[in-house]
């Protein structure tokens, strides 16, 4: 008996142009939703089914994927994705982030500068920003119509007069080139001044919600603030303890029961090529608090 | 009755020539004023640019009504061709239409009568696909826009000539829009609705 065979990249082709064509709507109208016909896939929702509907229906023989999960390349969601593409499309998989010219991703943007030509995946659980402001789908669309904004303005707001700072930390609202509010997917807003002005193309899927948006290249992208409230980014106040970044993302991790713990690069890739490179961390520097990062 | 046999083939290769296809129509959307070629083999009929046949070949199905503008509806075997080969229904009223192939560009009926899409749907507009003299020399248009770091140069002939002067409406309507994709032979160029013209010399 023939072992089943699947399409290439495991889509249909009818499912793919149906896809394409939302793509070329949302690179048309940055931070747009641009609702399609999302499929089932062979995963849960929750895992990536929106990202990798995405990458399959960009995906091509040439290209080179990378599939990362909170920065990671070797946890469980970004092995199996890798995996499924490896075996449906056979196309050549990497850890690195300037090798890749496909990064799917769970929850972060890369350390290391993406450049012209690469396409950043973004799985996304909940695409819609005021969602959790406004249940009604048809009222949320008016207001995206209408560019009316303000009850994320107010939800910042409450944050300040609640704990005294803005205090959303990650999914952070941004407006893309000065007219839709969108959610980043849930990455820390540490990550939020990498979209701005980011060479490569980002993509955003959202299988379950069934949605499709995207950031061009080169695209102004500005967290939502206020003038005396203006967006600060954080990180944990240390060097990575594996590399001795200053300037990365930190990972907390615990390594005993007696309140041991390490702080760590989230990116995998960024951590391992600094450790190539020479570069030592001490895990004695283990930091007690966040720190703005400018 | 025209058999199959007489329409020229689709694409050599079904998956991978739509996969390429697209994304070169995808870098062009993304990077705009950016000259992509459309590398796959592809049967055209006459009247088509390879580039339109290829796109329409990657992007039209049962589920994209598509306009023809009179110069390609005069050649009878591109609809043919299209039918067989996407399924697409061809429609009348361009109002309605997900996608226009236009063939002689010079006469462009008016923005107006294409889709521009809802406040609340904007991306319920027809992208217009026209068919023009050349990508790579002729007059010079300055671009700004996402996609575009700083501004890009593109040298086109386009037709028709006032298109970036049409295209202004893109500006006021935001969200709404008409997209345009430029097709010389295996040349494209997209102009999204988010793109706006500098200066223009000739």
């Amino acid at each position: 008996m023939n072992a089943p065979t699947y399409n290439f990249a495991y889509l249909d082709e009818q499912t793919k142009r149906m896809i394409r064509r939302a793509i070329l709507k949302a690179i048309a109208i940055p931070g747009y939703q641009v609702p399609f016909a999302s499929r089932e896939m062979p995963m849960p929702y929750g895992w990536g089914t929106g990202g990798v509907q995405v990458t399959a229906a960009i995906l091509g023989p040439d290209d080179v994927l990378k599939v990362i999960d909170q920065g990671s390349d070797d946890t469980t969601n970004a092995i199996s994705i890798r995996k499924f593409f490896g075996k449906t499309a056979g196309v050549a998989t990497t850890t690195s982030t300037t090798d890749a010219t496909v990064i799917q991703t769970r929850h972060r943007i890369p350390e290391a500068e993406l450049h012209a030509g690469q396409v950043l995946v973004y799985q996304v659980p909940i695409p819609e920003p005021l969602r959790f402001l406004e249940p009604r789908e048809t009222e949320t669309r008016r207001m995206h119509a209408l560019a009316e904004y303000g009850l994320m303005h107010v939800k910042l707001y409450e944050d300040i007069a609640r704990f005294g700072h803005i205090a959303t930390a990650y999914a952070y609202p941004v407006k893309v080139n000065a007219r839709y509010v969108m959610d980043p997917s849930p990455t820390p807003k540490f990550d939020n001044p990498k979209m701005d002005n980011c060479a490569a193309l980002q993509l955003f899927g959202a299988g379950r919600e069934k949605r499709i948006y995207a950031i061009p290249p080169y695209t102004t992208v500005v967290s939502l603030d206020f003038e005396d409230h203006p967006f600060t980014r954080y990180r944990f106040d240390a060097p990575c303890a594996l590399c001795g970044a200053d300037n990365s993302y930190l990972d907390e991790i615990v390594t005993d029961d007696r309140g041991g713990r390490m702080f760590v690069c989230s990116d995998t890739d960024f951590c391992e090529q600094r450790q190539a490179a020479g570069h030592h961390g001490t895990e004695r520097a283990a930091p007690h608090k966040e720190k703005a990062h400018v | 009755m025209t058999t199959i046999a007489e329409l020229p083939a689709g694409f050599a290769d079904k998956v991978l020539s739509a996969q390429s296809t697209f994304r070169s129509v995808m870098d062009a959307m993304a990077r705009p004023g950016s000259v992509q070629r459309v590398t796959a083999s592809v049967g055209t009929p006459a009247g088509l640019m390879r580039g339109a046949a290829a796109i329409a070949l990657t992007l039209f199905d049962h589920d994209t009504p598509i306009w023809l503008d009179a110069a390609i509806t005069a050649t009878p075997s591109v609809a043919r061709w299209l039918k067989f080969h996407t399924s697409a229904p061809v429609i009348g009223e361009p109002s309605i239409a997900s996608f226009a192939l236009v063939g002689d560009a010079e006469n462009l009926p008016a923005l107006e009568r294409f889709a521009f899409g809802s406040s609340e749907y904007p991306d319920r507009s027809t992208t217009l696909i026209l068919q023009v003299d050349g990508l790579t020399q002729g007059p010079a248009f300055e671009l700004k826009g996402p996609g575009i770091d700083g501004t890009v140069l593109l040298q086109a002939m386009i037709r028709p000539r006032d298109l970036f002067a049409r295209l202004a409406v893109n500006e006021a309507l935001f969200p709404r829009g008409i997209d345009v994709v430029l097709v010389h032979d295996d040349a494209i160029v997209a102009i999204p609705r988010t793109t706006r013209l500098v200066a223009s010399g000739v």
